[in-house]
């Protein structure tokens, strides 16, 4: 069981308010991913839970048994972190195995529990080995398996790919995503990175500001996001979004068009010049200096041979288009 | 790139840094010479000191004299005493002002390190009535208590300076694994600090046994350490230049191997975070 509920939680360092006040369920089990720019206090949040903050007011539940007070050892949680904190002095084994140590468990059902979770995370022949000797997503799988055997009721996660190059990175959140799936824990993951985002939650909290703009499951954000912050942020590339005349001609204040919803179309209605063309093979993305609504983002098809200065019309989906009002808020 | 030194350059600099050395090493040289010669040619010209013969005189009548075994003892007692308790309280100490800093945390460490800048002669008297109607006047304990407080600044300001250096989130990670304080302490910054509370540990062995202001004060007899075993060998009259060299080669021996056999540790611990 792994349900986590906070109630007013808010969080102060002296006078700043880093998270004003906040509710927010997690239930059992569920893959819950905090997303947000630099500075939005998504790392903040998740050590709130984890007891290595102090809250300024408001209650954490943990499986229903206020844990506000309660120390980070007291909490039943296991937390990966971003420079994955192991213990340098110690072989990988004795990392792995330190949770249990410090629960004093019987060694002999301690070594079963440390071999069971590297064999999970292919670490058997690392077992004896330093840190130090270990790469960049070996080291991150040590602190997963740290995590791991503790059989915490959740886990939480604080950037743990951040520090891993583009390739690793993608393997170990395929493997974070299947550890998931096989352990059916709560897990609590915190990333700047959206594509991580979309690709693991089960649900996503979209943090600005220490406040929450959204909560919902991936697709939903992507198709419906609730206000012209979430629309910017989720999606890449970006979303365009227009002020202006163009948006006052449908009712808004701004409209929101994704790329993949602009199609290249003679007497489309925005006229421009390419300004920058990238060919990724699958995909083309072009930048296109339109005279009615400004530079918009456009995906086509990698078949699309266009080069910069090419002159184009450009038509967008109506149906796919977003309206938001003056407050930032979507139109229904 | 690096310019390669000539090698006149490198010559001139190899026999310059021997004469620095030999400069700073000469007094301890020139004592070890002088208590292997009798007292009268202990006070005659170099030249003519070095052709006498050569004794052992000083060191028998040395030995006849003083009890250099309960000085030495004395000694050891004091500086790694004193040094032991120091770590004990300095080690949270410094965790706390390393980890958990509060606003006045610096000015705390400036404070503690400005009472090494008093002159100590300037607390001689409270110190010596305090010992006195304690009853510590030449007690081991009393001179344990006063070294523990003397150096202790200095083995918080070390002790701080390497704990700075531990990451934050590997001990936050060790109270996530479930680790008390003492086990966080124990197993996890202590192990990780090892070298620098071995530099510090070091230091103040050498610091304590080298002491001479208050162990010359507070003690006579009892719990005199070896800085009061040379002291009595100085006179205002009369000959002792040899006894006194003696007995200081005697005090300084067991110190000069340690710091001989720990150079490496010393070096590598006071210039810790110096270089990254």
């Amino acid at each position: 069981m792994g349900k986590i509920v906070l109630k007013s939680v808010r969080k102060s360092f002296g006078q700043v308010d880093v998270i004003p006040s906040l509710d927010l369920t997690v239930e059992d089990g569920e893959f819950v991913v905090f997303v947000g720019p630099s500075g939005c206090g998504k790392s903040t949040l998740l050590r709130l839970i984890a007891g290595l903050e102090d809250t300024t007011s408001g209650v954490i539940d943990i499986d229903g048994q206020d844990a506000t007070d309660l120390p980070p050892a007291k909490r039943g949680l296991a937390m990966v972190f971003q420079s994955y904190a192991l213990y340098p002095h110690m072989s990988v084994r004795k990392n792995i195995a330190f949770p249990l140590k410090m629960a004093g468990m019987d060694p002999v059902e301690a070594a079963k529990r440390v071999d069971a979770a590297a064999n999970v995370l292919n670490l058997t022949n690392f077992l004896d080995r330093r840190p130090g000797q270990l790469s960049g997503g070996q080291r991150q799988r040590v602190a997963i398996g740290r995590a791991i055997v503790r059989e915490p009721k959740a886990f939480l996660f604080d950037e743990p790919l951040s520090n891993l190059d583009a390739a690793l990175r993608i393997n170990m959140r395929q493997e974070i995503t299947e550890l998931h799936q096989s352990l059916k824990t709560t897990m609590i993951y915190v990333t700047h990175d959206q594509v991580e985002a979309m690709t693991m939650a089960d649900k996503i909290v979209v943090l600005n500001a220490g406040r929450i703009e959204q909560v919902g499951p991936p697709l939903d954000l992507y198709d419906h996001p609730a206000n012209t912050f979430v629309a910017g942020f989720i999606g890449s590339p970006k979303m365009n979004l227009i002020e202006g005349a163009e948006a006052a001609k449908y009712g808004a204040k701004t409209i929101g068009i994704r790329p993949e919803h602009i199609d290249i179309a003679p007497g489309g209605g925005w006229a421009g010049v390419v300004g920058l063309s990238e060919h990724l093979g699958s995909d083309t993305f072009l930048k296109v200096k339109t005279d009615q609504v400004g530079t918009v983002t456009v995906r086509a098809g990698g078949e699309v041979m266009l080069r910069h200065g090419d002159r184009i019309e450009l038509r967008p989906q109506l149906g796919k288009l977003h309206r938001f009002g003056a407050d930032g808020k979507v139109i229904p | 790139m690096a310019r390669k030194p000539s090698y006149l350059a490198r010559t001139a600099v190899t026999i310059a840094a021997w004469g620095v050395g030999l400069l700073i090493f000469f007094p301890i040289l020139w004592t070890i010479l002088m208590s292997f010669h009798s007292e009268g040619d202990a006070i005659k010209s170099p030249i003519e000191m070095l052709t006498s013969p050569w004794s052992f005189d000083s060191y028998a009548e040395v030995q006849e004299r003083s009890n250099y075994a309960l000085h030495f003892y004395n000694s050891v007692v004091i500086s790694l005493g004193s040094t032991l308790l120091a770590l004990v309280i300095a080690i949270p100490a410094a965790w706390a002002m390393a980890f958990v800093p509060g606003r006045k945390t610096k000015d705390l460490l400036m404070w503690m390190l400005s009472t090494k800048m008093m002159p100590a002669v300037g607390v001689l008297i409270p110190m010596y009535l305090g010992f006195r109607n304690l009853g510590l006047l030449d007690t081991l304990v009393g001179l344990v208590a006063v070294m523990t407080l003397i150096n202790l600044p200095i083995v918080v300001w070390m002790l701080y300076t390497y704990f700075k250096e531990i990451p934050g989130e590997i001990l936050e990670a060790a109270r996530m694994d479930g680790a008390s304080l003492r086990s966080e302490l124990l197993y996890v910054l202590m192990p990780m600090a090892l070298p620098g509370i071995a530099s510090t540990l070091l230091l103040n062995v050498i610091l304590s046994w080298n002491e001479a202001f208050w162990t010359l004060q507070l003690t006579t007899h009892d719990a005199a350490p070896l800085t009061q075993f040379i002291a009595s060998y100085s006179s205002p009259e009369g000959l002792f230049y040899a006894k006194l060299s003696a007995a200081s080669t005697m005090a300084i021996a067991p110190i000069l191997v340690l710091g001989w056999f720990s150079q490496k540790q010393l070096v590598r611990g006071l210039t810790f975070g110096a270089v990254k």
